[in-house]
């Protein structure tokens, strides 16, 4: 099932969710909707829904306009931020209540209810917990259990608000990949909504970047990370290091001017706006190639599999740098010393006449 | 030995507790009960007099009914009052308390005067048929004016904790409106929806002063039982009010005890077995 947002507008008060906004989730693919804490990404889930009206738009799937149908007879599996699961039923009769209250001309019967239910416990791998309450659950068996009880009513579009939201480091990493793999065996149309931008890039098939009710960028993961369209979505996917610069002649130059950046530049002269990936900023000892600019060493926080290394930069903007444990330790760095940064891909979004 | 508990003094309050039960509660009855005990058999047959039994069961009758109405209304107040923000929610949050602190002679006189025949709603009824004031009706009408905060008091907090995305949970898996009703919400509340009934049961069962007012108070026809006891009082026949009251108290002990076993078994059906577990995601 394709589905397709057209101009859809939503407020809630004074506050405008969406504005205008237009998407398409192509049969069959996972999208994720990335965005930060008020972005609408959550409204939109719930508008694809029905579970919430937009003020204008239309939502279609496969072409046909559903936007003034209820969520109920939308054919959809929702799987709730905190999970909304059912307290007083087991896990067994959460997954069930979609069979169960069918009209009674198309209930299965209640041994095909039972066969059918196991079959999706046990698909996420729940099975074992069959007679417990949701209270006696771990938040990932919650996840997988509500998860269980959307499919089981056999959607056409699934739709995840937040699906990791609410579980530890670890328990994510693995319930996401999960997820993928699960998406692939099943390929139902899926939608999620997440701010954490490690989970869209891996988990999606396509990436819509949401900011203030509208869509920065919709792409593979491929396309948004190394191809951002505005500064938005530059900064909010991974961490980035900011210069001021200006257009000039055209060259890029950063550090009052001091510094001119390789590459093509437009050619209209103005200010610009250049950001570096912390991991594309190479320390050297020696000057090295033809755009390098002095920077002095500030504290070394080792994190992981590399060292983050935070410098001043010889016009004073602080930068971020992201080295490999062993280029740290063969660069022997120490506070107060002064090295050489050489930017390997930098970002320029340009301002013509400013 | 019993895990150590982060607040201490298990029996001292525990002693504390009999002791303030016992002085408040069970003195007053016990001394009803041995004053009863000194009764001769005829004198406690005054109490299955056939004037005694309409009392119990009007009493009984009369105070399930309004209790029941008010499960109804209460729990659509508090689902009003807990759900819509609207202008005033707070005024209207206040007024349900109002039976409460009211004097429930006040209550009585002016729900009389509003229902009797020539007052402002009875000459309404009247004119349909429906004679309110002076028959078990008013009676019931006067109990669910008191017992109604007790319903809405119970639920709402209830229903402030309730996850409205559990609704939506429903309705998502194809739920009508009325199954997620009876499905989702109604088993979710029923404990505290039970026990706003049994406290507007148990209130209604031993209210006086709106009742009299209204119920006319013909013996056989509306007489409660709370009055049947202040009338034999009056007449200075302290052995047959006490024999009454022994009955009535039993009848409404052991009534409100089936209810309190019956929240019981609802409060363990919805606890956790066991503890959640933190492994195998």
């Amino acid at each position: 099932m394709n589905i397709e947002v057209r101009g859809v507008t939503k407020a809630f008060g004074g506050f405008v969710a969406l504005r205008d906004l237009s998407l398409t989730v192509p049969s069959g693919e996972l999208v994720a909707l990335l965005g930060p804490s008020g972005s609408g990404k959550t409204t939109l889930l719930r508008v694809i829904a029905g579970l919430a009206a937009p003020d204008a738009g239309q939502v279609l799937f496969d072409g046909r306009d559903t936007t003034a149908r209820s969520a109920r007879d939308r054919r959809i599996g929702f799987v709730f931020q905190h999970y909304a699961l059912f307290k007083h039923m087991s896990v067994f009769e959460n997954v069930a209540f979609g069979l169960r209250v069918r009209p009674r001309d198309r209930r299965l019967p209640e041994a095909a209810i039972r066969e059918k239910v196991t079959a999706l416990l046990r698909l996420v791998q729940v099975d074992w917990l069959a007679d417990r309450r949701p209270s006696e659950l771990s938040g990932g068996q919650r996840q997988r259990v509500a998860l269980a009880r959307a499919l089981a009513v056999e959607p056409s579009v699934l739709l995840l608000d937040e699906p990791f939201g609410s579980l530890d480091a670890k328990v994510r990493l693995e319930l996401r990949r999960w997820l993928r793999r699960l998406h692939d065996e099943m390929h139902i149309t899926s939608a999620f909504v997440t701010h954490d931008q490690d989970e869209a890039l891996e988990v999606a098939d396509r990436v819509v970047v949401l900011n203030e009710g509208r869509v920065e960028q919709t792409g593979t993961p491929e396309e948004v990370y190394d191809h951002p369209a505005t500064p938005f979505v530059y900064q909010f996917l991974g961490s980035v290091n900011l210069f001021r610069g200006r257009i000039e002649a055209g060259r890029t130059l950063i550090g009052d001017g001091a510094v001119a950046l390789p590459g093509p530049a437009p050619a209209a002269a103005g200010s610009a706006a250049v950001y570096v990936r912390p991991h594309l900023l190479e320390i050297h000892r020696h000057p090295e190639g033809e755009s390098h600019f002095k920077a002095v060493v500030g504290r070394l926080v080792p994190s992981g599999a590399v060292v983050r290394v935070e410098l001043t930069t010889e016009w004073g903007e602080s930068v971020q740098v992201e080295a490999s444990r062993e280029r740290a330790r063969s660069l022997e760095l120490r506070t107060g010393e002064e090295v050489f940064l050489v930017p390997h891909d930098v970002k320029v979004f340009h301002h013509p006449g400013r | 030995m019993a895990a150590r508990r982060v607040l201490p003094g298990f029996g001292l309050s525990l002693g504390l507790t009999v002791l303030y039960l016992g002085l408040v509660v069970l003195v007053p009855l016990s001394t009803l009960a041995l004053t009863a005990a000194g009764l001769s058999w005829d004198q406690l047959w005054a109490a299955a007099a056939p004037r005694a039994l309409a009392a119990y069961r009007l009493s009984l009758g009369c105070a399930f009914g309004a209790a029941l109405l008010n499960a109804g209304a209460g729990l659509l107040v508090a689902w009003v009052l807990v759900r819509y923000p609207f202008p005033g929610r707070r005024l209207v949050d206040a007024l349900v308390d109002l039976p409460f602190a009211l004097p429930t002679a006040v209550a009585g006189i002016t729900l009389a005067a509003l229902y009797s025949e020539n007052g402002w709603v009875g000459a309404r009824l009247a004119a349909l048929g429906l004679k309110v004031a002076y028959t078990p009706l008013g009676i019931v009408v006067a109990l669910t004016f008191v017992g109604l905060p007790f319903v809405v008091r119970t639920v709402q907090p209830v229903l402030e904790e309730l996850d409205p995305e559990a609704e939506d949970a429903a309705c998502s898996l194809g739920a009508t409106r009325s199954q997620t009703f009876f499905k989702v919400l109604l088993p979710e509340l029923r404990p505290a929806l039970l026990t706003g009934f049994t406290l507007a049961f148990a209130r209604g069962l031993g209210e006086y002063g709106s009742v009299i007012f209204i119920a006319g108070n013909m013996p056989l026809k509306t007489e409660i039982a709370p009055l049947l006891i202040m009338i034999k009082l009056e007449q200075y026949d302290v052995a047959g009010a006490t024999a009454v009251a022994l009955v009535f108290l039993l009848a409404s002990f052991s009534l409100l005890f089936g209810l309190h076993l019956l929240q019981g078994r609802g409060a363990r059906a919805a606890a956790p077995r066991r503890l959640p577990r933190e492994d195998a995601a």
